[in-house]
């Protein structure tokens, strides 16, 4: 089976402007929301309690809002479905620091006589170490960043690398909207899905690229476009099919996964569509707007060569003098 | 016979070959549960558990070394006749004043003897703390021994391989698998956290008799506190505020019954708490003894005799359980300073098996739709990639269970993605094939070409990933950790398989594919 002739080039680079305005409304949108909605922290950067209780019936919430009412412990704590309708969370701002008693055996306390209850899950995470791990979460984004550039600088050429940091950026930038536009708690699963995130889109943009240094360095064409358009439309199968293998696999997390794993999944389904949309039309067409000049590389080449040629004659000359 | 001769064996085939050996080899003990071998740790978001990060007061061990100090003033001036007035303590200072100037200078020997002080005297007055270098050393020691102390007791509790383990500067992270219910668990947080301080107090009893009326502050000009009892905190006791003795002389504490059958426990003293044990109760006959434990009084008999040996009872009102857990406590030793709650995350047990079978569910399927797909879209060359893939999921569970590494959760997707991007490179390789047999290249310089044309982009490709992960393992923690783990392992043990090992496989084929003609069957193109 095949999903591409190579017969024929497709002329990406014709589309990149509409692209563009594309690229730009959804990342604008997303910084919108993030600015007016704002992410929705969950414990582990915000601090705070989860409890997860699941009733051997369908849970009773209002009867359990009237319960948690009774201490000022649960104050704007909010309780919603988990899942199935059995199965509900209880989310609060409020943490103690107390070992024997902690809130996770008030709230337990404080259910009884609302069912058949067994609390599943509790997760407290103090201040201290929320403000902590937000502050390694955005270490690790930023230090993923660098690492990269510098990786894709050193293989490639430092506007390959800028415009794959651009499309990683990018990337990030939707994925954060469409979490906030959910309303998604971000917890550290989500970062791990965003670093993941960088990891992939930047997989797919390399191939690209590796195809397009390629095209570069052996033909004598030197309309970049031109080059760009034909790299892409000989790895676009390639494209389509890690996107589509992948992309089963996290929709079968997303589906099956658990309701626990499920912002996880999503943050990547989303990665997925997007990362393979911009190696395709962010990360390429930037190259050619940063005025990658064909000619000025194939020159660099070449000279690279001749001095490799010339060493090599002083090498020759010196070693057949020696002997 | 004559079609096998065509096979030739090859480097790479035979390294893969024993890499596949080697993964079921390594696998089998954690796929069938086997009970010799090496397994895989499930995390404690799989298998069910608690993980907690606890930070240590450890000004309170500051606190706590001053009144030993205090303690330890009005027992040397005891024992050598030494008339000391007005010992005091505060967070920081112990003061007492000399009655004799005469014994400034024993006092001063006995003082040089106590390390880590600053000893100030004015007149007969003297004032004593802690150097800063000491206050650092304590608070140190604090941690240390908190370490130390809930290892000793969680070691004593019963669990399966605890982990506690010092975090950054002060904190300690504890973690405790095969939890069954929130009451087992707030039984173990309330061993770990209890202080566990037995102090043998003198009750007042020039006063005890005003106990009601009396406020703490009463109390403390008295140089007494009131403390309450265990049993019916509306009885109080009006105790010396320096103990008599303390824990730290503690040799032992059991289980034990009383004449009615009831749990109680037994300790026993060293020489030197025996001692003055000894000389206390000789000289208090007719007064009363109050055992403290955690500021609670949980008896007060009488003093009938002198009573040397140093061994004495604690009973409360406590279950078999509580008395157990209790004994082991005070065997551990006390914690210098209390410990406090900074993030926990405690996963049941029915919880974590939901998990494990929801990323079974979503592996299992994800893994069908995967090499379905490669099936109808390369043929052959698709079930060469399977292989691959299979080989991967071996491979990556034989290094896991090699190394003890832990499965989290996080790590369950990490393995799910692993299986959607290690056929990537197959993919690539395929396509590269592909195109050189359309350009019309022969089998041989086909096969060669694709993998050589293919290497470049899928090790740059591989590497940057490996570069996000390992950012994510130095910068993540507990289950995510898992993630970056199973990604990272998946990623070098596809270099193996999808790269090296379906090559050799390529190789091995390459004169019947050759022979064959059918593009179709071996690749899934036409011609």
């Amino acid at each position: 089976m095949e999903f591409f002739k190579y017969t024929r080039t497709f002329n990406f680079m014709g589309k990149s402007k509409k692209a563009l305005v594309l690229s730009v409304l959804l990342v604008l949108a997303s910084y919108a929301l993030l600015v007016t909605k704002g992410l929705n922290y969950g414990v582990d950067f915000a601090g705070g309690t989860i409890v997860q209780v699941k009733y051997d019936k369908t849970a009773p919430i209002d009867e359990m809002r009237e319960k948690l009412k009774s201490n000022i412990l649960f104050d704007g704590a909010t309780i919603t479905e988990f899942g199935a309708p059995d199965e509900v969370v209880i989310r609060m701002k409020s943490t103690t620091g107390n070992v024997t008693v902690d809130v996770g055996d008030v709230t337990r306390e404080a259910l009884t006589g609302t069912g058949n209850y067994t609390i599943r899950r509790v997760d407290i995470v103090g201040p201290k170490v929320g403000s902590e791990l937000k502050e390694k979460g955005i270490m690790s984004l930023v230090f993923a960043i660098l690492g990269i550039l510098v990786y894709v600088a050193f293989r490639f050429e430092w506007r390959f690398a800028v415009a794959s940091i651009v499309a990683l950026v990018h990337d990030i930038s939707i994925a954060l909207g469409a979490i906030t536009l959910v309303g998604l708690d971000v917890n550290l699963d989500v970062l791990a899905a965003l670093l993941t995130i960088l990891g992939y889109s930047l997989n797919d943009t390399i191939i690209v690229f590796d195809r397009i240094r390629e095209g570069i360095t052996d033909s004598r064409n030197v309309a970049l476009s031109d080059t760009i358009n034909e790299s892409i439309t000989r790895t676009l199968a390639r494209t389509t099919l890690t996107s589509l293998t992948t992309f089963f696999v996290v929709f079968t997390l997303f589906m099956f996964g658990g309701e626990i794993i499920h912002a996880f999944s999503f943050t990547l389904l989303v990665g997925i569509v997007v990362g393979t949309y911009s190696s395709v039309f962010v990360a390429s067409p930037i190259l050619l707007w940063f005025g990658f000049d064909v000619k000025n590389y194939h020159n660099k080449l070449a000279e690279k060569a001749k001095r490799e040629a010339e060493k090599q004659r002083m090498r020759d000359q010196y070693e057949s003098g020696v002997m | 016979m004559l079609k096998s001769t065509r096979m030739k064996l090859n480097y790479r085939i035979v390294i893969f070959a024993l890499a596949i050996v080697f993964g079921i080899f390594f696998s089998a003990p954690s796929l069938f549960q086997l009970k010799d071998g090496k397994k895989v740790t499930l995390g404690l978001d799989l298998q069910g558990g608690l993980h907690m990060l606890l930070g240590v007061k450890t000004e309170e061990a500051t606190k706590s070394r001053i009144k030993s100090i205090a303690a330890s003033v009005k027992n040397f001036s005891n024992r050598n006749d030494i008339l000391v007035d007005s010992l005091k303590f505060d967070a920081t200072t112990t003061s007492f004043t000399l009655l004799d100037v005469d014994d400034i200078e024993s006092m001063n020997d006995f003082l040089k003897g106590l390390k880590g002080l600053n000893v100030s005297l004015v007149g007969e007055t003297y004032s004593l703390s802690l150097t800063p270098e000491e206050i650092i050393r304590t608070e140190e020691q604090a941690v240390d021994q908190a370490i130390e102390t809930i290892r000793n007791r969680l070691d004593q509790f019963g669990l399966a391989e605890p982990i506690v383990a010092r975090q950054g500067d002060e904190k300690i992270l504890v973690e405790l698998a095969g939890i069954k219910s929130q009451e087992e668990e707030q039984r173990a947080r309330e061993l770990i956290s209890r202080a566990a301080k037995l102090e043998l107090m003198a009750v007042d009893e020039e006063r005890n008799a005003r106990v009601y009326k009396m406020s703490a502050s009463d109390a403390a000009a008295y140089g007494d506190v009131i403390l309450e009892d265990v049993k019916n905190p509306a009885i109080k006791y009006l105790v010396r505020e320096i103990p008599i003795l303390d824990g730290n002389m503690l040799t032992d504490a059991s289980m034990g019954f009383d004449q009615n059958n009831r749990p109680l426990i037994n300790f026993k003293l060293n020489a030197e708490g025996a001692e003055i044990f000894g000389d206390f109760t000789g000289k208090s006959v007719g007064k009363r003894l109050a055992v403290v434990l955690d500021g609670q009084v949980y008896s007060a008999p009488n003093i009938n005799e002198r009573i040397g040996g140093g061994s004495g009872q604690i009973s409360g009102n406590y279950t078999v359980m509580e008395a157990k857990d209790l004994s082991i406590a005070l065997r551990s030793g006390a914690l210098l300073a209390p410990i406090y709650l900074m993030e926990k995350r405690s996963v049941g047990p029915s919880l974590g098996a939901d998990s494990i079978k929801a990323s079974m569910v979503a592996l299992i399927g994800g893994f069908i739709l995967v090499i379905a797909f490669m099936l109808i879209y390369y043929r052959a060359a698709g079930v060469i990639a399977n292989i691959a893939l299979i080989a991967n999921l071996f491979i990556i569970l034989a290094v896991m269970s090699l190394f003890g590494a832990t499965l989290t959760l996080p790590g369950m997707a990490g393995i799910v993605l692993t299986v959607g991007m290690a056929v990537d490179a197959n993919v690539i390789i395929s396509e590269r094939i592909r195109e050189l047999i359309y350009e019309g290249k022969s089998m041989h310089k086909a096969i060669e070409e694709g993998y050589s044309n293919a290497m470049r982009a899928i090790l740059d490709a591989n590497i940057t990933t490996l570069i996000a992960a390992v950012v994510l393992y130095a910068y993540g923690t507990g289950a995510i950790k898992g993630f970056a783990i199973t990604i990272s392992i998946g990623i070098l043990a596809s270099m193996l398989t999808a790269i090296l090992g379906t090559h050799g496989i390529y190789q091995m084929l390459e004169s019947r594919i050759q022979k064959s003609h059918n593009n179709r069957f071996w690749f899934g193109i036409k011609g």
